[in-house]
């Protein structure tokens, strides 16, 4: 049976996990591998890396954080975060990388995601799209972190990046992202509905019930989520357990 | 006494994953960038994500494309992963005209098109795997029913059925793994399917000694 993916997100800059983590057992809960280790104890279903800072002097920093974490965790890794060429995703791939997310460059240069899946794949290349409610129901696609607004509808967005040639969506909701109020569950369902790719679900995961809301309403295919997992609230194994007594399939 | 494994180097993206898995489970991979005679190795190994017809591309353009074929129809142990496994066969729906290894009968199918709001493609994500019997026998420690990691849309369909060693569903039954006397190849990620992937392919490592 396929199963729905749960996916801890670290974020990271010149090499450290911001913000942090609280696991309590690490030595170093600022170093990613450590945290991407926890993790996979957990059984966390993917991990990703976001490069925050994605400047090209953190790429070779990020490079090795993805090497040395794959040495040590044998599960899928996403890495985002200042992808603009082809050689930039080469080189996530190389360093141990099953997928890699590009958001801003792709809506610049949307030639972009053919010219990557038509060298590694569709199913390694993730379109990263930031989204905020600017009518009911509708969404505008936000750039650089979600600074900038641009003029595409994401749901719009979301079918021309398929056609294009991504393989999956990471939909985060500008709106829910931080509040812990749960995820944009109506962004979600309309993106997921237009689409034939699979939707990761991104931002509002404060309580268990989130995670079934965007999972069963919003039609998601996978959550992502953040400081719900880094502080310890919730382990990935409870939120499992939660969701499967809720009739989720999931990995146990 | 830990096998030698050569593990095809066509610059595949999942390259140093697999070899990191291979050499965790106790083996020595040495690369193999470039054709002619290929060494005495316990196994060769055949990665790759990426595209069918790209693929065979780079396996002409390395010479690695005849030795590897030839090195299969000698009967001689090898282990494919994902696009490595595709390529055993003879060609794929991904790129029509490209034709592969060709050492298996049959062709690559895609999954037909994503349904939005349900099943989605590609097959992203962990799925069960249900192997047969004599695989099971073969490899002892094969974990029952195990989750392993797919990242796919398009799936070999073997003309010959008594190769598929598993099956999974995904809106279809398809063979998630085939094994003959001397091939075992996987359409999942062994060295990303955590404890159970690092499992499979000790299994395998194990039945070269």
């Amino acid at each position: 049976m396929h199963t729905k993916r749960i996916i801890p997100c670290l974020d990271v800059t010149a090499g450290r996990v911001v913000k942090g983590t609280r696991f309590l057992q690490l030595r170093d809960a600022g170093d990613p591998v450590e945290c991407a280790m926890e993790y996979n104890r957990q059984g966390a279903d993917e991990l990703v890396f976001l490069d925050i800072t994605a400047s090209s002097d953190n790429r070779r920093t990020m490079i090795d954080v993805v090497e040395r974490t794959a040495e040590q965790c044998f599960m899928p890794l996403t890495v985002g975060g200042g992808i603009r060429e082809v050689a930039d995703v080469r080189d996530m791939l190389l360093a141990g990388a099953d997928k890699v997310s590009i958001n801003t460059a792709a809506v610049f240069n949307p030639e972009l995601i053919s010219r990557c899946s038509d060298t590694f794949g569709v199913q390694c290349i993730v379109v990263a799209i930031d989204a905020k409610q600017t009518a009911p129901g509708h969404w505008t696609v936000y750039t650089h972190g979600g600074r900038k607004p641009t003029d595409l509808d994401a749901v719009s967005w979301a079918r021309r990046v398929e056609q294009l040639g991504a393989g999956e969506i990471l939909l985060t909701s500008m709106d829910a992202d931080g509040t812990k109020d749960g995820f944009d569950v109506a962004l979600n369902a309309a993106v997921s509905s237009a689409i034939g790719i699979p939707v990761i679900a991104s931002g509002g995961a404060g309580r268990l019930e989130h995670f079934l809301a965007v999972l069963q309403e919003g039609k998601a295919d996978a959550v992502l989520a953040a400081s719900i997992f880094h502080f310890g609230e919730f382990t990935v194994q409870q939120a499992k357990a939660f969701l499967h007594a809720h009739g989720i399939e999931v990995r146990l | 006494m830990n096998p030698r494994l050569g593990l095809i180097d066509y610059g595949s993206g999942n390259l140093r994953s697999v070899t990191k898995a291979l050499e965790r489970v106790g083996a020595h991979v040495t690369r193999l960038s470039a054709g002619g005679r290929i060494p005495d190795f316990a196994a060769l190994v055949l990665p790759g994500v990426g595209s069918f017809g790209d693929s065979v591309r780079q396996l002409h353009a390395r010479r690695l494309f005849e030795p590897v074929q030839q090195w299969i129809r000698e009967g001689r142990p090898f282990l494919g992963v994902c696009l490595g496994y595709q390529l055993l066969f003879e060609r794929s729906e991904e790129s029509p005209g490209v034709p592969g290894l060709g050492v298996l009968a049959g062709v690559v199918k895609r999954f037909t098109a994503g349904i939005p709001g349900a099943l989605k493609v590609p097959h992203i994500g962990w799925n069960q795997v249900t192997w047969n019997h004599a695989v099971r026998e073969r490899f002892t420690a094969l974990p029952e029913r195990a989750y392993v990691y797919f990242v796919h849309s398009y799936y070999p369909e073997p003309a010959d059925a008594s190769v598929v060693a598993g099956t999974a569903e995904y809106g279809t039954s398809f063979a998630a793994a085939i094994a003959t006397k001397n091939v075992f190849a996987t359409q999942f990620h062994p060295e990303k399917s955590q404890d159970a992937g690092l499992t499979i392919l000790q299994e395998f490592v194990r039945s070269l000694a």
